[in-house]
């Protein structure tokens, strides 16, 4: 340590702690292929018994991204993502035709040209994390609950929520913006609310590296809202860790408003602005997590993890 | 457990490469730095000539004894020609030899030489000179002059000074006037020279050589009289009459004979060129640690030929510039597009310079991107738009070049040794992360690898650095150590304090 012994007071984890100590130590480079590829964590999960979003369809070629328009003309309303991306670039959200032309939730409309053009660069490769050529899925688009209305710009809100070797221990929801384009991107200016683990209430908020008060375009107060399906999006994270296998998770859940908490995607390197977010540093709750395995007290079942967070969180609840 | 095995293998990989650079530098005694070996110089013979018809033989004096310098290499460019040395009286001969050729000739015998001034005269005493047989009345006004510049010496080197103070002066006696009447200068002036000296029992003899400047491509000849006092070997300066040898003086033969001379050619000439070269004076360092027979240095990259050593010269210095990344990446914080690019960049930025290189490459980068912007409206595929922009870059650097070449300015020329697809891939991720992120990320990440490349650069440049990994490469296994040391380094980095920051004034 050379420098900012008072970060280390507050417990907050660095990039280079975070790679060093917990990447590298609990999640093993086989098992990345279970969160990197959206496809594999999609079915790994559904065989979990995890609530996904449904698979429309596959562009595995160029040829498959000829064939899509007859697939998409069935739904109304999808989104069009890579298998392989990272920090949700490349991800298309379309909810409606108008003419000729699928329309995106900012309202833009874009001809069916450049939506195949988009998939087809998909496919290429230029979203994967390694330039590798890529999967495009094509999947039901969330009709999210109208919860976050208050609080968030178009788009979809998800719930990330930081599962360690089990347990879940910090979560945030992610409020998109019209900065961020409806997208639930803290990178791309979405914001960050963190949330109350036992309760599921909305706490503290961040936007970028600041701490902020009320949401950019709603300018409503972010602080104080439930998130409904606490229990069940608790245990969807928990099962996050049979799934993937990795001891340091982020997992995104998002709310439908007929289908309940939906698993989104997974992430073996999950960011590190949740802690700006929940205006807590991760090291001290990861300390109570080892503690009890230590102990030997630890629960296989899932649900019941997700139950025992909820008392082992307790400390760090701001009330 | 495993920061233990780190901190172990990166002590094991620092004692190594300390021990190893210590009994180089202390027990070897290799130079820590480049001034501290000495300079060296190439000097260069051309014979040139018109071939006749039939076997062709030339032949060409060179150095044996060299007073004050020491040989590193000697060598001779001569295509289709046969080539020896042989030993002859007074010193030592190249020859070339060949059965037919035509045309211009030209023949080059190279040799390296550097200062030392442990290597002396080591010469056997000679016998003294037996009487020279002049006619009369030459014999007679030889032995009038040598008994009277006898009368006004001590010794052997007084006497020669009498001697050439007597046959410089401007109105020379009539004996003089006698001796070297149509001898005014040249070999037959040393001759008789020599001859004097022999009726006075001195051994004399001739030595030709060249006064060693920085860069001579015509480097004329200087001729100094040598005799033996029955100790050792003086000097004079012929002309002067002053006694000694400067300093820069590298003798070339000794003798009256002519340097060089041809059979089956005509119209020879000799040209001497002499070059001070920075390359050469590693190898006297390597030069004296070969005397003593180290295993480690015939194992060194010294024993490989001089273009090899040049390139590692330039790739040892490559994971300098890699730790300068680790740092800036993982205690700094900066961010940069890719993990080597800025390395390779700042590798570029060694054929322009500075200025010129982030000149041309913010003007390429901008320039590029503006057009792969206009590229993504024609919705190509990824492989081909790749490669459009990879044309792209070519076509820029080539317009780049030819516009400073008409507006007079070189450095523009050298953006032809930028590695345009490590531009091209720059460009492409930019736009990628300006489509997706906004201006601002790629902004900030463009300048986060111009600022690790230009710093990179500017370590990589130090010429003491460059020295010291080149002679001593076994610093690489320290600069692992410490690679391996921040591989686990957990802290913050600098830029954290600045994104956590809203976090740690909790407290206050």
């Amino acid at each position: 340590m050379l420098w900012g012994h008072k970060l280390k007071d507050s417990g907050v984890i660095g990039l280079n702690e975070r790679n060093a100590n917990y990447i590298t130590a609990l999640n093993s480079r086989r098992l990345y292929p279970r969160v990197d590829n959206k496809r594999l964590t999609k079915s790994l999960a559904a065989a979990a018994g995890m609530a996904v979003p449904e698979l429309y369809a596959v562009a595995e070629s160029q040829g498959d991204v000829r064939g899509l328009p007859e697939t998409l003309a069935q739904h109304k309303s999808f989104v069009v993502k890579p298998a392989s991306g990272s920090g949700g670039d490349g991800i298309l959200v379309i909810d409606g035709r108008y003419g000729g032309n699928y329309r995106l939730i900012n309202g833009e409309l874009m001809p069916e040209s450049a939506l195949l053009h988009h998939t087809s660069n998909i496919v290429s490769g230029q979203f994967s994390l390694t330039g590798q050529p890529d999967i495009a899925l094509i999947e039901y688009r969330v009709q999210f609950d109208s919860v976050f209305d208050e609080i968030s710009y178009r788009g979809v809100p998800d719930i990330r929520i930081i599962v360690y070797r089990g347990y879940p221990v910090m979560a945030m929801v992610r409020l998109p913006t019209r900065q961020s384009d409806g997208k639930a991107n803290l990178h791309q200016g979405a914001v960050g609310a963190g949330v109350d683990l036992a309760t599921g209430l909305t706490m503290s908020a961040s936007s970028g590296n600041l701490r902020v008060r009320d949401h950019p375009d709603t300018l409503t107060p972010i602080a104080g809202h439930q998130v409904p399906h606490w229990g069940r999006i608790l245990d969807i994270a928990a099962t996050g860790y049979e799934v993937s296998g990795l001891g340091y998770l982020g997992v995104d859940i998002v709310i439908d408003k007929d289908l309940g908490p939906l698993m989104l995607e997974m992430n073996a390197r999950p960011g590190l602005n949740i802690q700006i977010a929940n205006d807590a540093g991760l090291k001290p709750r990861f300390a109570v997590i080892d503690a009890v395995l230590k102990d030997g007290a630890a629960d296989n079942e899932p649900e019941a993890r997700a139950r025992a967070s909820v008392e082992l969180m307790q400390p760090f609840s701001p009330r | 457990m495993t920061l233990r095995y780190v901190q172990g293998l990166a002590l094991v990989c620092a004692l190594l490469g300390f021990s190893v650079f210590f009994y180089k530098q202390a027990v070897l005694g290799l130079p820590l730095t480049e001034d501290a070996s000495r300079s060296a110089w190439t000097i260069e013979a051309s014979l040139r000539f018109e071939a006749r018809p039939g076997p062709i033989k030339a032949a060409l004096r060179v150095p044996a004894l060299t007073p004050g310098f020491a040989t590193l290499s000697e060598n001779s460019v001569a295509g289709g020609y046969g080539y020896d040395i042989g030993y002859e009286d007074g010193g030592r001969r190249a020859q070339w030899a060949v059965r037919r050729a035509s045309g211009e000739q030209r023949l080059y015998y190279r040799v390296v030489v550097y200062g030392d001034p442990s290597i002396e005269e080591a010469d056997t005493t000679p016998p003294f000179p037996d009487p020279p047989n002049l006619t009369e009345p030459e014999r007679t006004a030889a032995l009038e002059l040598v008994e009277e510049v006898r009368q006004q010496s001590a010794d052997a080197a007084s006497l020669v000074s009498a001697l050439l103070r007597r046959v410089n002066d401007p109105t020379p006696d009539e004996n003089v006037a006698l001796l070297f009447e149509g001898r005014r200068g040249g070999t037959r002036r040393m001759s008789m020279l020599i001859d004097l000296l022999a009726y006075a029992r001195v051994p004399a003899r001739s030595v030709r050589g060249l006064l060693l400047k920085d860069e001579q491509r015509n480097a004329p000849i200087a001729t100094y009289l040598e005799i033996h006092d029955g100790v050792e070997w003086l000097f004079f300066d012929p002309s002067s009459g002053s006694q000694g040898l400067p300093d820069n003086f590298f003798a070339w033969s000794r003798g009256l004979e002519t340097l060089a001379t041809v059979q089956g050619g005509s119209g020879l000439e000799l040209n001497f060129a002499v070059r001070r070269s920075q390359l050469d004076s590693l190898d006297v360092a390597t030069n004296r640690a070969e005397q003593r027979g180290s295993l480690l240095m015939t194992f060194s990259l010294f024993s490989l030929p001089i273009q090899t050593q040049a390139v590692y010269s330039v790739l040892l210095m490559i994971p300098i510039g890699a730790l300068v990344m680790v740092l800036l990446r993982n205690f700094v914080g900066v961010q940069t597009f890719g993990t080597f690019m800025p390395v390779l960049i700042a590798l570029a930025f060694r054929e322009t310079d500075l200025l010129a290189g982030v000149i041309l490459f913010t003007l390429l980068t901008g320039l590029g991107l503006a057009i792969r912007f206009l590229l993504e409206r024609l919705r190509l595929l990824l492989v081909p738009r790749l490669t459009a922009v990879l044309i792209i870059v070519v076509l820029l650097m080539l317009s780049i070049s030819v516009i400073a070449h008409q507006l007079g300015l070189e450095t523009g020329l050298s953006v032809a040794l930028f590695p345009m697809v490590i531009i091209a891939m720059t460009i492409e991720r930019m736009s990628v992360i300006w489509e997706e992120r906004g201006a601002q990320d790629a902004m900030k990440a463009g300048a986060g690898s111009l600022l690790v490349a230009a710093l990179a650069y500017l370590v990589m440049g130090i010429d003491a650095l460059e020295y010291l990994f080149f002679t001593f490469p076994e610093l690489l296994l320290v600069i692992l150590a410490f690679v391996l040391l921040c591989g686990r380094y957990s802290g913050y980095r600098l830029s954290e304090l600045r994104r956590f920051g809203v976090l740690s004034r909790k407290d206050s």
